[in-house]
């Protein structure tokens, strides 16, 4: 099939190089009744590149659950709201700035938590925390440690100076990430119910403004050319297509922001994120059923002789695009010189639902506004499971395979891996006390927040764990979310709702499309079995580079609730002689786990299977067990399996004080201590609790055994097996990261 | 009873604004005033907070541009006049960038932001914000800072030590000079120090981040206790 071009600037060259497809060409002149010029070429190649379209995801993520009591606004806003009672809603998001992070770590990052505070505030909502999900390659790399360094600073130097608590997350380094970091960031905010604001144009006749920074070349192609396609060996051409964050800048818009909302003389605003005005102008158009008319020239700029291509894809940041009544112009402007921000009056809204633009009066586009947003080409396909996984799966572990194998060495190398080991390197450098509600910060399963002016708190928490999903994306994606629930019941909170990040290879190859298939049904069943719909996410695909694609990386944000935050679960509260229990059974599973992958070096086998029955049993049998007031503190069992937990139990204790784990049997210890079957927990409860505990588990008829007790002599140890001094193991612990950041980097 | 007004200075960038507006609420008397960094009047305040953050997001230099703007001719007058003004934070950078404490705020010695628990020894209970403390007790309040470097000539160093105006000091949980006690690489360990006329204190720590236990400490109350009894 031959494609006919008749504006002589748009040839096949041109439309490949827009990232279009000769198919999607065609689509596209068919929606418009001819060709379309170059500038809205180049609106089409970001309206419909993955990164703002979606192409090769919208159809299964319908899939996922979105719907529930608890939700106030589902996905296709600018974030996600749920209900936490006394007439109060959270607004939460995620989303990845991988490629940026990975051409320039420092912007990259620091731009993506910019960009997610203004999805949580352009909604009316007051951010009040930040959390953020992170994968590198293996800190021995130099250049890995270059990325590492300025991915953590450019996240902490924006959320600081912003004054939003970084209270939470994750950091894990494997080799499959280190051609293509993953960076991902949440925002937290609240509001009154009463104060949700959506992104809407409506109201034709009502007026259109860019409020905040001006308009440069920056990030022009970010969505459609970074976002959207594997990345390149020479990272430093894309530079220029990197924005630049100001983050004092955002700190005004997002007060003024708010007290414009306050003021009603808003009627819709959005972020100008990926894609810039096109995106936001549109987008809020659809949302309205209604049309949008502007002149670029008269967006402020801060080049000269910008195109008007330009400035329909320019990403420079902390820009908001806000329609109003222009009856309250003078409001609007009175809140803008407050902040000292530039509020410019560019268009209108209109009936006709074209989205027009004009260049000094004269039209440079005119297309139907639901070609931009609703007519993207969607590719569903059926794919066979990839050859790779009937190898993995292929694998069992010899006779004795373990035998040379020491227990408590095996601990010690997996305390210290990197992302095992403590991330205080990392938290330190994130400010996360201000505000002034962060009750339980960084470092613990999950972080919470004290509502202030209720009884109530937050509970949050980011997981993920690529190499299960790689090994068995059903699974994967399930775990992914029953490991993040389990870190909200183990501070007392229950799960209410998630955002999801889906970092994935390049959709259009079968392997990586299957991966993100299977594991989409296995988020989506975990969802429905633990009542936690999705209500905002991202889709992140092309993550990959000339050393192949990262493991498939579904990362969940998962806020919870605890009804009164002096039931809160923390770290440390245990005294000598509290008795250990684990709840929900022994580990008998090492496949695709931490132990084999850091103390063997493997990668085999299948993740532990997902039982979600179990997962939610027994986290209603700790919550309930909790609201008896029989635990002291908890841990729930993820990496590194019950060994793993119990020393991060203990290192939350009292300086002085140990444990000592009992494992029944003598023989095979390694799955017992290291296997990471789900839906398990370790709790302490005082000594004179233990049976008024049993019996409630037993009428629970969860599986628990009595595994242990706290000790008085600041040692680890396992009944038969062998003993650790804890000082030994909290340090290899604390100075693992600070060791390995002591080398040199380079930035090849 | 009457109340005491207690003006809060707001710079564009400011962002410990309410935290320090709930810690003097949480004072008996107390009544917490907004001031806004373009007015030209302290509303009647009788005792002034500079809270922290990044006024004019820290360009140039911390505290360098805040210390021009119309609020600031008016804290100077106050302070010359002997009212009582607190700084924490971004704030204790504005009054050294302002005149009002000697020295300078570096940038810290590990080159990165540092935000933790801190313990700090009160040097001296001898001052109008520090009578709520004992002299040597060890406190907790949380740091959050990148420039946090307190440095001064030695001449000034001395002084400060001799006149008794270092009122907080780095110090390990034990109250000692263990290894990492010292965030930022401060002289002497420096957290704290007072104007020679003993009405304007400049601290690091966040006395405004250790108001409740369950957030960690509650240790910073005597700060906000001590302004507000000095302003009444």
């Amino acid at each position: 099939m031959t494609v006919t071009l008749h504006d002589p600037l748009v040839n096949p060259e041109i439309v490949a190089a827009h990232g279009l497809t000769t198919d999607e060409y065609e689509q596209i002149c068919a929606l418009l009744g001819r060709d379309p010029n170059l500038t809205e070429l180049g609106v089409f190649s970001l309206m419909w590149s993955e990164h703002c379209g979606y192409k090769h995801s919208r159809a299964r993520l319908a899939d996922l659950p979105s719907t529930g009591p608890q939700v106030v606004q589902g996905p296709g806003e600018n974030a996600g709201a749920i209900d936490i009672g006394e007439g109060l809603a959270i607004v939460f998001k995620m989303e990845s700035h991988n490629h940026p992070s990975a051409v320039e770590p420092y912007q990259g990052a620091a731009t993506g938590v910019g960009g997610i505070l203004r999805d949580v505030f352009t909604m009316g909502a007051r951010p009040i925390a930040l959390l953020n999900s992170l994968r590198f390659g293996e800190l021995d790399d130099p250049h890995v440690r270059y990325l590492f360094r300025r991915v953590v600073a450019g996240i902490g130097d924006y959320g600081n100076c912003v004054g939003i608590p970084t209270v939470g997350g994750e950091v894990v380094f494997d080799d499959a990430y280190r051609g293509n970091p993953l960076v991902n960031a949440m925002c937290v905010g609240i509001l009154a119910q009463n104060d949700l604001t959506r992104g809407v144009a409506s109201g034709p006749g009502n007026a259109v403004y860019v409020l905040g920074a001006s308009t440069g070349r920056d990030g022009i192609h970010g969505a459609s050319l970074l976002a959207s396609a594997e990345l390149a060996d020479d990272t430093a051409e894309s530079r220029p297509t990197v924005q630049v964050g100001d983050p004092f800048s955002e700190k005004l818009l997002l007060e003024a922001t708010l007290e414009l909302i306050e003021s009603g003389a808003a009627i819709g605003i959005q972020d100008m994120g990926a894609a810039g005005l096109t995106s936001s102008s549109s987008e809020m158009a659809t949302r309205a059923g209604t049309g949008i008319e502007f002149d670029v020239s008269r967006v402020p700029r801060r080049e000269p002789d910008m195109s008007p291509y330009e400035v329909l894809l320019s990403e420079s940041q902390e820009r908001m695009l806000v329609v109003a009544d222009p009856h309250r112009e003078p409001q609007l402007m009175t809140i803008a010189d407050k902040w000292d921000l530039a509020c410019t009056r560019i268009g209108s809204v209109t009936d006709d639902g074209i989205w027009r633009v004009f260049e000094d009066c004269e039209e440079v586009c005119a297309i139907p506004v639901e070609a931009l947003t609703e007519a993207v080409p969607t590719y569903v396909r059926e794919v066979e499971p990839p050859a790779y996984l009937a190898s993995l799966h292929a694998w069992s572990p010899r006779p004795g395979w373990l035998d040379c194998v020491e227990p408590l060495a095996a601990l010690a190398t997996l305390i210290s891996a990197p992302s095992l080991a403590s991330k205080r390197w990392v938290f330190e450098q994130y400010d996360h006390h201000v505000r002034t509600a962060t009750v339980i910060g960084p470092g613990a399963d999950a972080a919470v927040l004290a509502i202030k002016g209720t009884q109530r708190g937050l509970a949050l928490t980011i997981d993920g764990n690529g190499r299960y999903v790689y090994c068995d994306p059903y699974r994967g994606g399930a775990l992914a979310v029953a490991e993040a629930a389990r870190n909200l019941v183990a501070v007392g909170a229950t799960p209410l709702a998630i955002t999801d990040c889906l970092n994935f290879g390049n959709p259009e190859k079968d392997d990586i499309y299957y991966q993100f298939v299977e594991a989409l049904r296995g988020i989506a069943d975990a969802c429905r079995a633990l009542d936690t719909p999705v209500v905002s996410g991202n889709v992140s695909f092309y993550n990959q580079s000339s050393v192949g694609a990262v493991y498939p990386t579904p990362t969940i944000g998962m806020v919870g609730l605890i009804q009164d935050i002096e039931k809160r679960i923390y770290p440390g509260r245990a005294a000598v002689g509290d008795r250990l229990l684990l709840v929900g059974g022994d580990g008998a599973h090492l496949g695709a786990s931490s132990f084999l992958k850091e103390v063997l070096g493997e990668v085999a086998g299948r993740p532990p299977t997902v039982d979600l029955k179990a997962e939610r049993m027994n986290a209603e049998a700790i919550l309930a067990l909790n609201e008896a007031g029989l635990i002291g503190t908890c841990r729930d069992v993820g990496d590194g399996g019950l060994a793993v937990a119990a020393a991060e139990l203990m290192f939350g204790l009292e300086s002085g004080l140990g444990v000592e784990l009992e494992i029944p049997g003598r023989a095979g210890p390694h799955a017992l201590l290291f296997g990471e079957d789900g839906a398990r927990y370790v709790v302490t409860v005082a000594e004179d609790d233990e049976s008024r505990a049993a019996e409630l588990l037993a009428e629970l008829e969860v599986v628990t055994r009595a595994c242990g007790r706290v000790t008085g002599d600041a040692a680890y140890h396992v009944v038969d097996v062998g003993s650790a001094n804890r000082s030994v193991l909290q340090a290899s612990s604390e100075t693992s990261i600070p060791n390995a950041m002591r080398q040199t980097e380079s930035n090849r | 009873m009457t109340q005491v007004p207690i003006g809060i200075v707001r710079f564009p960038g400011t962002n410990c604004d309410q935290d320090v507006f709930d810690a003097v609420a949480a004072v008996e008397r107390a009544c917490p005033v907004w001031l806004w960094h373009k007015e030209t009047d302290l509303q009647g305040a009788k005792g002034v907070v500079l809270a922290g953050g990044f006024s004019y997001g820290d360009y140039l230099r911390a505290g360098a541009i805040a210390r021009f703007s119309p609020i600031m001719e008016e804290v100077v007058r106050f302070a010359v006049d002997g009212g009582p003004v607190l700084g924490i934070c971004n704030g204790f950078q504005i009054l050294t960038e302002a005149g009002l404490l000697p020295g300078a705020l570096m940038r810290n010695d590990r080159l990165t932001f540092v935000c933790r628990p801190q313990s700090l020894k009160v040097e001296t209970a001898d001052t109008l914000f520090t009578r709520q403390y004992e002299r040597g007790q060890v406190i907790s309040f949380p740091v959050a800072h990148a420039e946090g470097n307190f440095a001064a000539d030695p001449a000034m160093i001395d002084r400060l030590e001799d006149e008794c105006r270092v009122v907080f000091r780095y110090v390990d949980d034990r109250g000692g000079k263990g290894l990492d006690a010292n965030p930022n690489g401060s002289i002497n360990d420096i957290a704290g120090v007072i104007n020679e006329r003993g009405n304007v204190l400049g601290l690091m720590p966040h006395p405004d981040r250790a108001m409740d236990r369950m957030l960690g400490s509650a240790d910073g109350r005597g700060i906000f206790q001590g302004l507000v009894e000095a302003a009444a």
